[in-house]
């Protein structure tokens, strides 16, 4: 939730900002606002996209779902006479849906599946939470409440009815729910011919209920049971249909539901798209693509990349730290104006200030750039505004064509690194644009043992290979890359050419065969002998040739394309590389942080009084940081004496120096209540609790001085 | 065979109610004989118990439906609270004879009122001078209410001073009924679990009309000689029964075997039930898959059941941190020392292990531990250095919330909360591959 809000405190800020600088800068507070707005419509644009992802991911499931509810209940409305129908014991739909261990995520799928249902199937919908339901009692209420608010959705014309029944405080059990689902049928049914609205007749007569239990695992057995033992004995006046969202395995049901209640149940299972698959679109379609202006670096990607693997799983997450990203990117660099679509460069290149052109200017990247640059030119980009201005914008194009057909190569480069054996540039597609990002690929030992795995493809997957990368070059719109299409295009009809006359040659007997007649061992490793050889001296063959050479076009392909990013000039603009600071903002560490502040004050306190040398305690410090410290010393048991007195000797060093007679044994009360409330404050942040192993001793919770 | 007779109720009626009740005709006599006749008053309070399915919800409706008692029928489960119980009772008892009329709202939240409006219920239905029957199925609910409900139960005919009958149903045994202070020994009753013989009968009693009865007994007598062993539950049967019937009558409807050929038949139909009994009976696959799958002739194995799917994927340190919970769990915290530290020292061979260690933990279940511990073996198993950031905190929770850790002693979360792992060897051993 905090990152939602991210834009809109930037905005105060801005406004702040814009007000402060007024006068001295008022071009740069101008840029502020566009870089807002365009970070603005940037996130807008990739929140829809996003969206219109998951929604695409999640088809597939809420299609299952909606015919399985549809399925559900409808054989009972058709042949109820029949008699295996009769015999059969009346079940309760299920539809057991397993989602994934990333349950932040989850909310997301529900609220499209509701709608969904909502749309099609019917509109009373339920969600359960587990936190919701401690009892059978809560989870009457709650599901009652949540059915007949969404019935006042439907036929806001009734008010007076729902309102009075409300009033009546409903008695919270299936009898007044079956009541309640009887009336509103009928009333339905009675109405539709006569209203025009197409709600009610876009659901059948009787749509069944569906309930939803959003977390089955936190959900306690008995609550479930007794829920399930009530509506099967009423599944005959009230169409239920249970859906369980499962986290972990659908073993859950039978851990948490015994034979008897699961018999109840008749349970299909759904099953989402692994979270892993959804990082893998999200990032093909945001990342790879040359649609958006912005781009990671690669520390960022592989920052965010790590939190998704190590700790999440949770796509949500991912895409919201890619909007931190954005956002810190527009906030921090200046030049961001110039992050935008390639249409509109050309205007805000010519509109920069003179001080954005020095910021150019400043770029690491350009002064590479200049450096290389004939003295003439060197000078005229130095000094010249409207001449730095055209070639910001050349380069600026530039770095966009670089973009599209970094993106094609990397595909193609992709299809066969994917399917090398043991995958020494990964398996997916990420993996292999982090290591392009990072550093020039072709000089890395994983891309040479997989060019030499290449060359000991065989012909088959080669060709499926080459086709592959023709499709995907292909579908690319610009010119740039129709050469290398013919020239791969040439490559088949070479392998089409070669197939042909070896099938001519196919007559000859192949020293193989030869071997299989023999049976004697002596000849056997002989001829074994011969065999290696002859393969030792024997030419290579005309197909061995060719895919010597195709993998030598891919790799200078490879070369020419895949240059790293932060070797290209201007970079900064669209490239975000402040992996510490989204680090920073997404892998909090209280621990550290705690241990920092009580450890070394003057860190955050920004007092440089307090620093101190090696692991002396200064006694400027604040009391808590004196009694952390010197807790640190301490075993896993602390004598509050020793402590009270070690803590008071650090204090008095400086204070009483002079008076230093005076002390006695005795120790001062103000001291004492400082010391009490250091300690227990130490108490309320986890540091030590009381012990009862000892009088006067406290326990230490944490190990170590670290 | 005992026919029922009564002097009280028609002959018709008795002989109608015997063909409902088969197999029990023993019992509906006894239950005949203590009720006597309608104006009698009958025993305050009969308690029945027996198996699952062994028809004491059934015997029970068909008795007083059939001979048109005046009755109310309640399940404990379904009113969960006594407030909803009592109400339920007033609001069957307001439409008993007629069974049409509307209910008026009730309000009744204890016993006392209960008491009032009951008779008052009863003196305007006129049903003073016949026994009314309150049956409370699923009586095992009524423990966890009020404690004064249960034995006021049990003498509601003391206290109303009315011709009136509870009937428990129950699962378990009276004595754990039993409430400490003591209470009105109700009439206990046992209803015995059915033979293979009775469920022979009950099954085959309902076959199908396109086919005789004698072509659904055999059909009965293959299921039950497949299912007899693992289930007694006549629902469970019966729903497997329906389930299973199209698959059997297949050779006849092909015409490849006649109704008599038993032998083709029952190898027709009998890998198909063991089939069924691994699948459909555990629930591993829905019954309208099984359906699905008998109609398309498919072979069941390409669907997988519910159990194939054990595998849980986790992030890497979530990984970690479940490992390293089974091993503060199943390890004794002696041995951390010896299997986690890289110098730890010589061993003493001897007496290591002392001797109630030597059962297996396995044997003895996880044992609670220390969040600190948790983290210490999680940072000496995984190869790189762990920041001890918040991600890896929330896992720990998020795995709580998964039910594979679970916390033991809920109010200590702030000085030092312990877990217990929850999750099975195999488990652990399929994430850590």
């Amino acid at each position: 939730g905090c990152f939602v809000f991210k834009p809109s405190t930037k905005k105060r800020r801005l406004s702040d900002k814009t007000a402060d600088d007024f006068r001295c800068t008022s071009n740069d507070s101008e840029d502020t606002e566009l870089r807002f707005v365009t970070c603005q419509s940037l996130w807008n644009q990739i929140k829809s996209e996003t969206e219109q992802i998951q929604e695409n991911l999640n088809k597939q499931l809420l299609d299952n779902l909606v015919s399985f509810l549809s399925r559900s209940h409808s054989d009972f409305q058709e042949k109820t006479t029949e008699w295996t129908c009769r015999m059969k014991f009346r079940e309760i739909p299920t539809a057991a849906l397993v989602l994934g261990v990333n349950v932040t995520d989850h909310d997301l799928t529900f609220r499209g599946l509701s709608d969904v249902l909502q749309d099609n199937i019917t509109p009373y919908v339920a969600l359960l939470e587990a936190k919701d339901c401690p009892g059978i009692k809560n989870l009457m209420q709650k599901l009652m409440g949540q059915l007949m608010k969404c019935d006042i959705d439907v036929g806001s014309l009734e008010d007076e009815d729902c309102v009075q029944v409300s009033q009546n405080r409903i008695r919270c059990s299936m009898s007044s729910l079956i009541s309640w689902y009887d009336s509103v049928t009928k009333k339905t049914d009675s109405e539709t011919p006569s209203k025009k609205r197409n709600s009610s007749s876009r659901h059948w007569q009787s749509p069944p209920v569906v309930v939803i239990f959003k977390d089955m695992e936190s959900f306690t057995t008995k609550v479930l049971q007794d829920f399930i033992v009530i509506s099967s004995q009423h599944i005959h006046e009230l169409p239920l249909v249970l859906i369980f969202g499962i986290a972990t395995s659908p073993m859950i049901i039978h851990r948490l539901l015994p034979h008897s209640v699961s018999s109840l149940l008749c349970i299909e299972l759904f099953q989402s798209v692994s979270c892993k698959e959804h990082l893998s679109t999200i990032i093909d379609k945001l990342l790879l693509t040359s649609r958006f202006p912005f781009k990671l670096g690669e520390k960022v990607l592989q920052v965010l990349i790590n939190i998704f693997l190590y700790h999440d799983f949770s796509v949500q997450n991912f895409i919201k730290g890619f909007q931190l990203c954005i956002v810190e990117h527009f906030y921090s660099q200046p030049l961001s104006v110039l992050c935008c679509h390639l249409a509109d460069i050309k205007k805000r290149v010519y509109s920069l200030s003179h001080d954005q052109c020095e910021n150019i200017r400043r770029l690491p990247s350009f002064r590479r750039y200049v450096e290389k640059q004939e003295s003439g030119k060197q000078i005229e980009l130095l000094t010249n505004d409207s001449f730095l201005k055209e070639e910001t914008e050349k380069l600026l194009e530039d770095l966009h064509v670089y973009h599209e057909n970094y993106v094609q190569i990397l595909r193609c480069l992709h299809v066969f690194t994917s399917s090398l054996p043991k995958y020494p540039l990964g398996k997916q597609i990420r993996e292999l644009h982090c290591a392009c990002l990072e550093n020039r690929v072709w000089e890395t030992e994983e891309y040479e043992s997989s060019l030499q795995l290449a060359r000991m493809l065989n012909k088959t997957d080669l060709v499926t290979m080459l086709r592959q990368c023709v499709e995907i070059l292909m579908s690319s719109s610009g010119k740039e890359f129709d050469r290398t299409v013919e020239k791969l295009k040439e490559f088949l009809t070479q392998f089409q050419n070669l197939e042909e006359a070896s099938q001519e040659r196919d007559v000859s007997v192949s020293p193989q065969k030869e071997l299989q007649k023999k049976t004697d061992l002596y000849h056997l490793q002989k001829t074994l002998l011969e065999l290696k050889e002859s393969r030792r001296s024997k030419k290579l063959t005309k197909f061995e040739m060719l895919r010597f050479e195709v993998v030598d076009y891919i790799d200078s392909l490879v070369r020419r394309y895949l240059v790293p990013a932060d070797q290209r000039t201007l970079h900064e603009i669209v490239y975000f590389n402040g992996a510490a600071v989204v680090r920073g903002h997404l892998s909090a560490a209280p621990r550290t942080a705690l241990h920092t502040a009580l450890n070394s004050p003057h860190w955050y306190l920004k007092n440089q009084a307090l620093t101190c040398d090696g692991g002396g305690i200064s006694n400027k410090a604040p009391d808590i940081c004196i009694v952390y410290k010197l807790h640190l010393e301490c075993g896993r048991l602390i004598n509050l004496m020793d402590w009270l007195e070690a803590f008071s000797t650090v204090v008095m060093a400086a204070e009483e120096r002079n008076a230093n007679a005076a002390s006695s044994d005795q120790v001062d009360d103000v001291i004492h209540a400082r010391f009490i409330r250091a300690v227990s404050e130490l108490e309320l942040l986890g540091f030590i609790k009381p012990s009862k192993q000892k009088t006067d001793h406290v326990a230490r919770l944490t190990w170590g001085g670290c | 065979m005992p026919n029922l007779e009564h002097p009280a109720y028609p002959a018709a009626d008795l002989l109608h109610l015997e063909g409902l009740v088969p197999c029990r005709e023993s019992q509906v006599s006894m239950l005949l004989s203590i009720f006597g006749e309608r104006q009698q008053f009958s025993f305050p309070s009969i308690f029945i118990y027996g198996h699952t399915s062994s028809g004491k919800t059934y015997v029970m409706k068909t008795l007083l439906t059939t001979l048109q008692l005046p009755h109310v029928f309640v399940n404990c489960v379904e009113y969960f609270t006594s407030r909803l119980l009592l109400e339920e009772i007033l609001i069957q008892l307001q439409s008993c004879p007629s069974g049409t009329e509307q209910s008026s709202p009730v309000h009744c939240d204890t016993l006392n009122d209960f008491v009032r409006l009951f008779k008052q219920a009863v003196a305007s239905q006129e049903l003073q001078d016949q026994t009314l029957y309150i049956v409370l199925d699923r009586a095992e609910q009524l423990r966890e209410m009020e404690a004064n409900i249960l034995p006021a139960f049990l003498r509601l005919q003391e206290l109303t001073d009315r011709n009136v009958t509870v009937i428990l149903l129950s699962e378990i045994v009276w004595e754990l009924f039993r409430p400490n202070t003591g209470c009105f020994e109700p009439f206990t009753m046992y209803f015995p679990d059915y033979s293979i013989g009775h469920l022979q009968k009950i099954l085959s009693q309902n076959h199908p009309p396109e086919y005789s009865a004698d072509f659904y007994a055999a059909y009965i007598n293959i299921l039950l000689g497949v299912f007899y062993m693992v289930c007694r539950d006549l629902k469970e049967l019966r729903h497997l029964a329906a389930l299973n019937f199209a698959k059997y009558c297949e050779p006849v409807v092909r015409g490849e075997a006649n109704e008599r050929d038993t032998r083709k038949l029952w190898k027709n139909i009998e890998p198909h039930l063991k089939k069924a009994m691994k699948t459909v009976y555990l629930r591993e696959i829905s019954s309208s898959q099984w359906e699905r799958l008998q109609h398309d002739g498919e072979e069941p194995g390409q669907l997988k059941g519910l159990s194939a799917h054990t595998h849980v994927e986790l992030p890497y340190y979530s990984k970690f941190l479940l490992i390293a919970a089974y091993l503060a769990s199943y390890n004794p915290v002696r041995t951390d020392k010896r299997f986690f530290l890289k110098h730890h020292g010589k061993i003493r061979k001897t007496n290591f292990m002392k001797k109630h260690e030597k059962t297996s933990n396995h044997l003895l279940g996880p044992k609670p531990f220390a969040l600190d511990r948790l983290l210490a073996i999680l940072y000496s198993i995984v190869d790189d250095r762990v920041a001890p950031t918040a991600n890896i905190f929330s896992q720990i929770t998020s795995l709580v919330t998964l039910q594979l850790l679970s916390v033991v002693g809920q109010n200590d979360q702030l000085d030092g909360p312990r877990y217990k792992c929850t999750v099975s060897l195999d488990f652990i051993r399929a994430i850590a591959r």
